[in-house]
């Protein structure tokens, strides 16, 4: 999902980054409001960065002959909700664009954009949908951090489609090649993200009850309610 | 082994089953090139260039070794904060 330094139009460079700013300013007045209020949460905050740090890093070779990263924002935005990853994940693109060139500045809005703020959105809502259906926390948990990586790459497809339309079949066709390239190649990456999701919630559901039900992540019943 | 484990070892399983059958099924033919190189490979074969270079670009392997590095950073941060976890409720746990 990572848009190449450069290759964004200037007008689309600064579209992005303009759009993206709010919410990165928005989740990083989020993050110093959860540090403040509930220092106890810092500990599972620095777990949430730490899995899109470790996740965002790895390149996993999928059923398309081509390999990708997965993205590592979902947990963060179930636990903290979505304003926080706009924060953590613009750092790891940041990261990324400064140290290893891959991103860039001038494409770090676009980049934030898709990764930091609508695949955390899409994955809380996904996570909330499905709880709110009547599932229990984990198939939750495995639909939002699965989607939030899709709904990465499914974005990144979009802007890239608007930058550059393809010269007979106009912005559809654009949008079609580039999700063949992303989409596809993503969909077994999710899955595996989304079961390594399910791991970390299983790890924290028996180890970090009280931080859970402080987050209204697990209702403080003393049993039955965290399946 | 209690149950709890079992379903962890399994999802692991699941994990590692994902990403290594298709490499084996396939059995050598495919580069795995990343998407992202792909699309800007794309890109520049459609006459687009880059207006802005990276003010840093490592070579080869010292970028592998820094991806390396992002990745332990996280995995460090990571294991840190589940073994606390962990500790600590071992730790409040009546025995």
């Amino acid at each position: 999902m990572h848009i190449a330094e450069g290759f964004l139009p200037v007008g689309h460079a600064v579209g992005w980054t303009i759009a993206a700013a709010p919410f990165v300013v928005h989740g990083a007045r989020a993050v110093v409001r959860e540090v403040r209020e509930n220092p106890e949460a810092t500990l599972l905050l620095g777990a949430a960065g730490a899995f899109t740090f470790v996740l965002s890093a790895i390149k996993l070779p999928s059923v398309t002959g081509s390999s990708s990263h997965p993205t590592g924002t979902g947990p963060g935005a179930i636990l903290f909700r979505p304003p926080v990853m706009a924060l953590l994940g613009t750092v790891v693109l940041l990261f990324q664009a400064l140290l290893l060139a891959h991103g860039g500045l001038t494409t770090l809005g676009a980049n934030a954009f898709a990764f930091a703020v609508v695949g955390p959105w899409v994955g809380y809502g996904a996570y909330r949908l499905t709880r709110a259906v009547g599932a229990g926390l984990l198939p939750a948990v495995f639909a939002g951090v699965a989607l939030a990586d899709l709904a990465t790459y499914v974005t990144t497809s979009v802007q890239l489609a608007l930058a550059f339309p393809d010269a007979g079949s106009g912005l559809a066709g654009a949008l079609v090649k580039f999700l063949g390239v992303f989409a596809v190649t993503q969909i077994p990456l999710a899955v595996g993200e989304g079961l390594l999701g399910v791991l970390l919630f299983r790890a924290l559901t028996g180890n970090a009850r009280p931080e859970l039900e402080r987050l209204g992540i697990l209702t403080p019943a003393p049993t039955g309610s965290a399946a | 082994m209690t149950r709890r484990t079992l379903v962890n070892a399994l999802l692991v399983l699941a994990v590692v089953a994902l990403f290594a059958v298709p490499l084996l099924l396939d059995g050598g033919t495919s580069e795995y090139g990343g998407t992202d190189a792909a699309v800007t490979e794309e890109l520049e074969a459609g006459g687009h260039t880059p207006w802005f270079d990276p003010l840093f670009s490592p070579a080869g392997e010292v970028e592998s070794g820094l991806f390396a590095l992002q990745a332990a950073l996280g995995a460090g941060v990571l294991g840190y904060v589940l073994g606390l976890l962990r500790g600590r409720r071992q730790a409040a746990e009546p025995r």
